[in-house]
């Protein structure tokens, strides 16, 4: 039970696949500016990991080695596609707004390192809550980026009005910057710093160190 | 049990995943196809009713999409056909067909559509029995791709209640401005006629300065989209021209009632 927990909990803040990890970046940046355009992706992306993790792993004893990234690919496209179906079926005017974002679920670094990753060594239920994990992982900061940008962008939550905006007779004026793509590199930058500093042991070892002065070490030994 | 990276093994796995994949995908395709394009044709219904500004929180969709008239108008001619069905008229189709459809000269096509189909279906909104709005169906070449979309002109036929685009392929932020509410206000009240006549109606460089003589026929373009700009003009140029529908406009200024009558014009 606690290996379970530790499957499903482990992902959203101790090896978030954003922040840690830092896969899947790019739907990060573009699906933020409305909250519940987000939402719905995080939705899409969590269901698409889940199913494939549980796929991939009920044949993974059958796959070949040789082509076993093919067979991934093609399981995963397949279920993007389902959930593209669905979205434009269900709910036309998101799937409108959040276009080839969907489809590029197929090429999400996160979908597919975890059924290379998990999936392919661990039994399906495991890969299954594994998926779920990492789908709230990148839920969870998805959301936040989406909050900050489209509260301080827009004024609004997910279309509502929270600070009403001056265009609209109120008193608020919206910060565009907050409504393009780059700014969410910011907030992510300081939602990755803030984790660090909370979960030390995810801080990195610099990847090289600088040398002390080559003069002053060579006085010393004189 | 065989070697997993045999050839044998490689072949009956890659197939069969195929098989049971492509299977899912296409159950799927078929079983949502008719909701899919329900939504497209709302969404279509959507942008002609958006174009007159004939939305309303009150009413549903179609009880305000029944309150429109739909028509074939003979382009060559300007006037009304009764011997085309409308449920089954598809304007995409009329207009690749070469029986349908004449092929534009370079000359003549200004908004890079090549062939122009010979019917077109319009739309006209009524007060009680006055006209108000006539809807006509547009399209052309932007940057990436044809825009198509709607306009719709007051019952003078000469001033603009709103153009709408209900499929462009125009870069996000800046050429797809044109379905930005903001700048789709800057229709409203424009006309398409010069003070002497003339075909004016145009999106231009910057913005329309007041003092401006040509005021009422120019549009604020989008700042980095020049091309689309261009291209939302010309296929207004085109559509209002002599090709397009200024015959069925002229027949329709004579006679306002002429879509009220039985329809044998």
């Amino acid at each position: 039970m606690s290996k379970a927990r530790e499957v499903l909990l482990n992902p959203i803040f101790n090896e978030n696949p954003i922040a840690l990890q830092i896969l899947g970046i790019c739907s990060a940046l573009a699906v933020t500016s409305n909250l519940y355009v987000t939402l719905i992706m995080c939705v899409a992306l969590t269901s698409v990991i889940c199913f494939s993790n549980l796929f991939v792993s009920l044949i993974r004893n059958h796959i070949p080695t040789n082509i076993r990234i093919i067979v991934q690919m093609t399981i995963i496209s397949s279920l993007v596609i389902l959930v593209d179906e669905i979205l434009k079926a269900f709910d036309y005017e998101t799937s409108k707004q959040i276009g080839v974002f969907v489809g590029l679920i197929i090429t999400n670094c996160i979908v597919m390192g975890r059924a290379e990753a998990y999936a392919m060594q661990n039994s399906a239920g495991m890969s299954f809550l594994d998926g779920l994990g990492n789908g709230l992982g990148y839920s969870i900061i998805l959301i936040v980026v989406a909050i900050f940008r489209e509260l301080i962008g827009a004024g609004s939550l997910a279309g509502y009005e929270i600070l009403p905006l001056v265009q609209n007779g109120g008193w608020y004026i919206g910060n565009n910057y907050f409504l393009l793509p780059p700014s969410s590199f910011v907030i992510i930058g300081l939602l990755i710093w803030a984790l660090r500093a909370w979960k030390t042991d995810q801080v990195e070892e610099p990847q090289f160190k600088i040398q002390s002065n080559s003069l002053e070490a060579e006085e010393r030994r004189v | 049990m065989i070697d997993n990276n045999s050839i044998k093994k490689i072949l009956i796995v890659g197939i069969s995943l195929c098989l049971v994949c492509s299977a899912i995908v296409s159950l799927a395709a078929i079983n949502l196809r008719d909701k899919q394009i329900e939504n497209a044709l709302n969404e279509q219904k959507i942008k002609i009713l958006a174009s007159a500004n004939l939305l309303s929180e009150e009413k549903t969709l179609e009880e305000v999409f029944s309150s429109i008239e739909e028509r074939i108008v003979d382009l060559e001619t300007g006037q009304f056909v009764n011997t085309i069905n409308l449920e089954t008229f598809d304007a995409n189709k009329v207009a690749k067909d070469p029986k349908t459809s004449i092929v534009l000269s370079n000359d003549q096509d200004i908004a890079l559509i090549k062939n122009r189909e010979n019917y077109a279906k319009i739309y006209l909104h009524y007060n009680d029995v006055e006209l108000n709005a006539v809807i006509l169906p547009v399209r052309g070449y932007g940057l990436w791709g044809t825009m198509y979309g709607y306009l719709a002109l007051e019952s003078d036929l000469n001033t603009i209640i709103g153009l709408e685009f209900y499929k462009d392929k125009e870069t996000p932020g800046l050429g797809a401005e044109i379905n930005n509410p903001k700048w789709k206000k800057l229709w409203k009240g424009k006309e398409i006629y010069s003070t002497n006549g003339e075909l004016a109606i145009q999106v231009i460089k910057g913005s329309v300065m007041t003092d401006d003589s040509g005021f009422n026929n120019k549009v604020d373009g989008l700042s980095g989209a020049t091309i689309t700009g261009n291209g939302v003009t010309n296929l207004l140029q085109f559509w209002l021209s002599d090709l397009g529908f200024q015959p069925f406009l002229n027949q329709l200024k004579n006679n306002k009632t002429l879509s009220m009558e039985s329809g044998d014009v």
